[in-house]
């Protein structure tokens, strides 16, 4: 302001340069014109001053400066300034009947200089080569039309309290640092580099102020179509995934769904990956199961809506017989992972129908169809192993509820493992979910293990057991009858009457529930789900001990279960008896040899034991997440309807290119 | 600024100035005399118009009275012929002026009221009521003004004369710190009383002795005592310390503020008969002088106020308003609204009956109805003042507005409101002004290169309505024809609306969405069109920049104010003003309506807030208490309220019923621009140039109040020290001041401002 009077009054004074000295006495805090100059002034228009005339002039000139000054800063105020600016001044000249100064209205800053010598200051006033600025090619732009955004600053009042002013996360367009960070880490995670890859994934899952960089994140996963025969490609982009999905300061919102979607790609599609047997896409499959039944359990609230979608995918998929078994499997395993309930509803209902197809290629031995029949057996596998825990669950939540109904029970260490898998434990959460989706409410688990299962008529569990007896034979019984091991409380045959007691108790379960393997409970507490570790479905007992690094073991996993497909398909002369289905116990039979940790899998118990250690740790990890993001837009979703128009999702004005309109 | 040119006006100007005003009839009736005195010796076009406006009211005595002061004006300008044409259409004779005499104003003064009437017939369709029936003239004020007129000529000179006596300058100093060093040894509890005698007597004594020419005792004088004086006088102080030739006090402003409206004091009778004992036991005639001259010492009965009493209230160019000047009824209550509920239920119904739950109706309909239902005891009779009637466009309006109501949020310190930022990119030729429809639907931005600027900020584009030739070929009966009118080229996004020659420093959309009001620096307001986005009218009558213009709600009046101080009323369709309301001594800043368009509030950076009566002209209210030019007002939704924001960065909450200041919300650290009350009233929000908005509790705020016991009769005020409590939030934005607040009908909260990188 002081510089801005200054330069003023020396424009005013003199439109060159002419010498202002500061008042003598430094508490009067305002700039006097001195005498010498206002002779000076004079001079030039050709009259002669006296002293006293120009001493009274002088003084007379610094207050009407001072007056001009005091009132141009009325014309700042009311422009919704800090700045004074020369037009300002200048309006305050005209309104006060006074010429106003022309030629120093540029908007920039008007170099101010001093000569040392004279105590002589004023404008540099550069000369201008007319014939060059006219003959400039250089023409400068017109600047961008005046225009209107929106954005929407803060919900419900509340955005980021820190103080310096940026805008809300969600809101917040990228900075050069946010596209350099996002960079890097793409680089990272699709780069060659292993290490590098593990850094930029851990710091993708701890990371708390990459809010804005979820779109881009998201987009980028959505690639997954682009690279579907980059295997490796695959992978990392599920990587991805996973540290976006278990980072805990992100609220996914909306684009979970994107996630899902792509997620869903990997588990479904006939990759390109796959036409090449060498390729491990069954691992891939697996993983992005795991994935799958990750995000249900721990986004369950986003992706409730979804739930049914997926089923119905998933039933279509599995219900098309054009689709490559590659396709089926990976249904399958997404029933899996979805919970032993959609196993029931979807794959259970559709077993016979479907089992008449992969009987067909099972019973074709052919040479040309040993790779279609060697992934027919990665089908029945993961059917068997699906199936297996369907048998598993539904004993154990049989039990459950039997339990609750002897309340008095007083099997304490039963009733405490009762408790750990108690009804949302039963399943993994989508369970709760699926019923809501079937207009049950959630709570009416908590009433009796038996009314969600009226919805669809169930199939008591002997019933059940014998129609899946029917279909996979000692192998199934095999494992089902592990049962016991962690039957240490009230077997399961006596709340089979109990619960279901209108059916006649199946007179094949019996004996098959007589058929013990002790021995498998061993590996009760063997846990595979180690960080990032893909589900290692039975089936392909070597790929179990792939681990984390599967990558590096793809090939040699991918070479032996081709070779030990090759291998059930040669022992499938030794079947037993009965059905052509006998082949596949007999195959079965053979991998826990192969590859014992497999069966760790598949038994309730070890179920169990997974569910305590994995689901705890994640419950504690991911708790503090629902309320820190999830809730607060999720608030502002229940309002939407209120401020504006209903359900568009928030995508719009997460952009960096907001809108004139607002997005309600 | 304004005084410095009184004469060189050109006579044509002035003469239509002055005279169409009579022609109307319908000028304003204004009681407050000093403030009249003011603008007639302070000789800008401004006041002689307001002088001249006040002929036609029914007060026959002081019209008379000022018109003779006018006409005297006009001679000694050799402004000839504007005296016969003010004297013809006065209805003066010759004599009349001559004699002067009091007695002789009865039948001049009855032919003009005659004209009036005669005249105002056609032209004033609304207001013509209004101006006969006005006739709420107090009996001070009949007699003050005459007192002025008779012994105050219309001179600059004159009035500085007043200085003329003195005593040896050389004492000056020592008269002054006697009483520093009386009123330093008082009792703590006058002493704060006492010292608001400090800072009009050294402005008063500083200005007497320059105006004789003691330039070096004056500067001495200034230096020794300008210290002393409270901070928030300094903006006046440098203006002061500026001025040390009795030439500069020809034409300055704030030395005529000073002169001519007396600086008000309350002081409780204990300390006033403390300082008057003093000073007339120590023969301090000179401080005496003026006190009695330039002070005018309100007087009030009981304990002395505390400092921070006082502090809260003072602060303005004159000093505290009188006490009586807010003791007239204020109707502040809403109106009643217009009873068009019935398509509303029919609709809500199916609407809710789709729905399948019409329980909620019920509720629905009080929470609405509440407002309309009764008539508020405190609000003015429906047709007080002439109000526009409804068309269809606007009830279905109305209808839409409860519908939407229906769905608003219930705010409060728990429910904060959303908060969108329109950011204007790119406006490098600098935002002035912006303003919102209630619908939220358009938005407009006035701007230094004197351009408008309007925004669709729905996906509905703006478009003309189509030229005479093309609208002649359309099918006038088909149903759409609203559509039709329209044409489709001219769609777009925004409009540029051309035709001001100066900043646009105000913008108000009118309530039915169809025009839009901008005032400029050019001195007028233009009314625009938002169907064709052209001028419809250029207002002219502030001859000076017009810093704000506002709608009244319910549409068809308008109010602005500018830097001639004078806020004037005008009507949609009457290129003059109905109204002029004078009495500022500043630059009025912001005007507002009150929600029942009875009232005017403005606010002027003379640093007080007056409230003016739009049925008869009268200011109803002056509120004190700001230390800086206010720059925002806002009333409160149920109409009880007023919120004021000024360049100290402080709110300050004002109870208008009472005429009390009842908050000051603290926190802000620039000029707020803008105020803005939730639908509800539940929440305030305050926008200023420190690119934040904060959000405060105004519930609380006036709940506290009530709870008070009010002591109306002395207006003495304990301010809490709650900001701190009432502020519920700060919100930064992007390095962009915020220069308009809006809540949508729902309760979201735009704001609006220029994105300075």
């Amino acid at each position: 302001m002081q510089l801005v009077k200054w330069k003023l009054i020396v424009q005013t004074s003199s439109l060159s340069s002419i010498g202002v000295s500061m008042a003598d006495r430094e508490e009067r805090r305002f700039a006097e014109v001195p005498r010498e100059s206002v002779k000076l002034m004079a001079e030039s228009a050709g009259v002669e001053l006296g002293d006293d005339v120009a001493a009274l002039l002088a003084e007379d000139v610094c207050y009407r400066l001072r007056e001009a000054t005091q009132s141009s800063s009325q014309f700042m105020r009311h422009a919704k300034r800090r700045k004074l600016t020369v037009e300002d001044f200048n309006r305050a000249l005209r309104w006060s009947n006074v010429e106003a100064i022309c030629g120093y209205g540029a908007q920039d800053a008007l170099p101010f200089r001093s000569v040392k010598e004279g105590e002589l200051f004023f404008i540099e006033d550069r000369d201008i080569n007319l014939v060059e600025l006219a003959l400039a090619t250089n023409i400068p732009k017109g600047c961008a039309e005046t225009m209107v955004r929106v954005n929407v600053s803060y919900l419900d009042g509340k955005g980021n309290l820190e103080p310096q002013g940026t805008v809300p996360s969600a809101v917040q367009s990228l900075s050069d640092d946010l596209l350099k960070y996002y960079q890097q880490i793409t680089r990272a995670i699709l780069g060659e580099d292993p290490h590098l890859m593990k850094v930029a994934l851990l710091d993708l899952q701890s990371n708390s102020k990459i809010a804005a960089l979820l779109p881009y994140f998201v987009y980028v996963i959505s690639g997954v179509k682009s690279v579907s025969h980059d295997l490796e490609q695959l992978n990392r982009l599920l990587h991805m995934v996973k540290s976006l999905v278990q980072n805990p300061y992100l609220y996914l919102g909306s684009y979970v769904r994107s996630l899902v979607s792509s997620v869903m790609y990997c588990i479904l599609e006939p990759l390109a990956a796959s036409i090449n047997p060498l390729n491990d896409h069954w691992t891939l499959r697996d993983y992005a199961a795991l994935l799958l039944s990750h995000i249900f359990w721990t986004h369950g609230d986003l992706v409730s809506g979804l739930y049914h979608q997926i089923l119905l995918s998933l039933q279509k998929v599995l219900s098309d017989p054009v689709r490559p078994l590659c396709s089926h499997y990976g249904a399958v395993v997404g029933l899996h992972a979805l919970g032993w309930k959609a196993v029931e509803r979807v794959l259970y209902p559709h077993l016979p129908a479907y089992w008449a197809n992969l009987q067909a290629v099972l019973d074709d031995y052919s040479v040309s169809n040993a790779q279609v029949k060697a992934d027919g057996h990665k089908v029945y596998g993961a059917i068997l192993v699906a199936v297996e825990r369907l048998l598993k669950m539904k004993a154990l939540s049989l039990s459950q509820s039997a339990e609750g109904g002897f309340s008095s029970q007083p099997g304490s260490v039963v009733g405490a493992l009762g408790y750990g898998v108690s009804s949302p434990g039963l399943s993994p959460p989508p369970e709760p979910l699926s019923e809501a989706a079937l207009g049950i409410a959630s709570h009416l688990q908590a009433g009796g293990a038996g009314c969600p299962w009226e919805e669809w008529t169930p199939v008591p569990l002997p019933a059940m057991y014998c129609e899946l007896y029917s279909f996979f034979g000692d192998s199934l019984a095999v494992r089902f009858s592990t049962g016991p091991g962690f039957g240490s409380y009230p077997p399961c045959t006596p709340p089979q009457p109990n619960d279901a007691r209108k059916d006649p108790p199946g007179p094949a379960a019996n004996p098959d529930t007589t058929r013990k393997m002790p021995q498998l409970t061993a590996n009760l507490n063997i846990s595979p789900r180690q960080d990032g570790s893909p589900r290692t479905e039975p089936p392909p007992p070597s790929l179990a001990a792939t681990g984390p690094g599967r990558s590096l073991a793809r090939s040699s996993s991918s070479s032996s279960s081709v070779q030990r497909s090759r291998s059930s398909s040669s022992r499938s002369g030794q079947r037993s008896a009965g059905p052509s289905r006998d082949v596949f116990p007999k195959a079965r039979f053979t991998t826990p040899q192969t590859g014992p940790p497999a069966f760790s899998f598949l038994i309730g118990g070890r179920q169990m034991g997974r569910r305590c250690q994995g689901r705890r740790p994640f419950q504690t990890i991911f708790a503090p997440t629902p309320p820190l993001s999830a809730v607060l837009p999720r608030t502002y979703a229940h309002k939407l309807p209120v401020i504006g128009r209903v359900g568009k999702p928030v995508r719009r004005w997460a952009c960096s290119h907001y809108s004139l309109h607002l997005p309600l | 600024m304004a005084a410095v040119q009184g004469g060189l006006i050109d006579t044509e100007e002035e003469k239509d100035i002055k005279t169409e005003p009579a022609n109307d009839g319908c000028g304003n009736n204004n009681n407050n005399n000093t403030a009249n005195d003011g603008r007639l010796l302070n000789a800008s076009p401004g006041s002689i118009s307001s002088g001249g406006s006040n002929k036609p009211a029914t007060g026959a005595l002081e019209d008379q009275q000022t018109l003779l002061a006018v006409l005297q004006f006009l001679k000694k300008n050799n402004l000839s012929e504007s005296v016969e044409i003010l004297r013809r259409e006065a209805g003066l004779s010759e004599d009349t002026e001559d004699s002067k005499g009091l007695d002789s104003s009865g039948a001049g003064s009855g032919g003009a009221a005659g004209n009036v009437d005669s005249e105002s017939g056609d032209a004033n369709s609304l207001l013509s009521r209004v101006s006969v029936s006005s006739s709420a003239v107090s009996a001070s004020a009949v007699q003050a003004p005459s007192k002025g007129a008779g012994e105050d000529q219309p001179d600059v000179n004159v009035v500085l004369s007043a200085y003329s006596q003195q005593g040896d300058p050389a004492l000056y100093d020592v008269y002054y710190s006697s009483l520093k060093k009386f009123i330093e040894s008082v009792l703590d509890c006058h002493r704060a009383e006492l010292s608001q005698v400090f800072y009009p007597l050294f402005v008063h004594m500083y200005l007497e002795l320059v105006y004789n020419n003691h330039e070096n005792e004056a500067k001495a004088f200034f230096e020794k005592f300008s210290g002393d004086q409270e901070c928030y006088y300094e903006d006046d102080l440098r203006v002061l310390s500026g001025m040390t030739k009795k030439e500069h006090m020809r034409g300055n402003e704030t030395l005529l503020d000073f002169r001519t409206s007396k600086f008000v004091l309350r002081i409780s009778r204990d300390s006033y008969q403390l300082l008057k004992r003093h000073l007339q036991e120590r023969q301090n005639n000179q401080i005496w002088n003026i006190i009695q001259e330039h002070l005018y010492i309100d007087i009030f009965d009981g304990m002395p106020r505390s400092k921070s009493q006082i502090d809260a209230m003072s602060g303005s160019l004159a000093g505290e308003a009188k006490r009586e000047a807010n003791k007239a009824k204020v109707f502040y209550g809403l109106l009643k609204e217009p009873e068009i509920e019935v398509p509303l239920d029919d609709e809500d119904e199916e609407a809710e009956n789709e729905e399948g739950k019409p329980k909620k109706k019920k509720p629905k309909k009080d929470s609405m109805g509440s407002k309309s239902k009764k008539q508020d005891p405190n609000a003015p009779s429906q047709n007080r003042i002439p109000l526009p009637e409804l068309k269809d466009s606007d009830k279905l309006d109305k209808i839409m507005y409860m519908k939407e109501a229906t769905k608003r949020i219930r705010l409060g310190p728990d429910t904060l409101p959303s908060i969108c930022f329109y950011s204007f990119l790119n406006a490098y030729q600098g935002l002035t002004a912006v303003d919102v429809t209630d619908d939220s639907s358009l938005i407009a931005g006035g701007f230094a290169d004197s351009t408008v600027r309007v925004w669709s900020v729905t996906p509905k584009k703006l478009r003309k309505v189509k030229s005479a030739a093309d609208l002649s070929l359309i099918d006038k009966e088909s149903d759409d024809v609203l559509e039709r009118i329209m044409d489709e080229k001219t769609a777009s996004e925004s409009k540029i609306l051309y035709g001001h020659s100066g900043p646009v420093y105000g913008i108000s959309f009118s309530p039915d969405r169809n025009y839009l009001l901008s005032s400029s620096e050019d001195g007028t307001v233009r009314l625009w069109s938002l169907q064709t986005f052209t001028c419809l009218v250029g207002y002219k009558g502030h001859n000076y920049p017009v810093w704000d213009t506002q709608f009244s709600p319910y549409g068809y009046y308008f109010v602005s104010g500018g830097h001639d101080r004078v806020a004037r009323l005008w009507a949609t369709d009457h290129y003059q003003p109905l109204r002029m309301f004078s009495g500022h001594l500043a630059d009025i800043t912001c005007t507002r309506f009150h929600p029942n368009s009875n009232y005017v509030a403005t606010g002027s950076s003379d640093r007080t807030i007056r409230l003016w009566d739009v049925l008869n002209g009268n200011c109803v209210r002056i509120f004190t208490g700001h230390k800086g030019p206010i720059h925002a007002l806002a009333f409160s939704p149920n109409g009880k309220f007023l919120a004021s924001g000024a360049t100290d960065g402080r709110v300050l909450l004002w109870d208008i019923g009472h005429g009390l200041m009842i908050g000051e919300l603290k926190g802000h650290t620039d000029t707020i621009y803008s105020l803005k009350f939730s639908r509800d009233g539940e929440i305030l929000a305050s926008g200023s140039m420190d690119n934040t908005v904060r959000l405060w509790d105004a519930m609380k705020a006036f709940d506290d109040l009530e709870t008070d016991d009010f002591t109306a009769a002395t207006g003495h005020i304990h301010l809490p020290e709650n900001s701190q409590e009432l502020l519920l939030g700060t919100y930064m934005s992007k390095s962009t001041p915020v220069v308009h607040l809006h809540f949508t009908r729902r309760n979201l909260l735009l704001a609006a401002g220029a994105y300075n990188p």
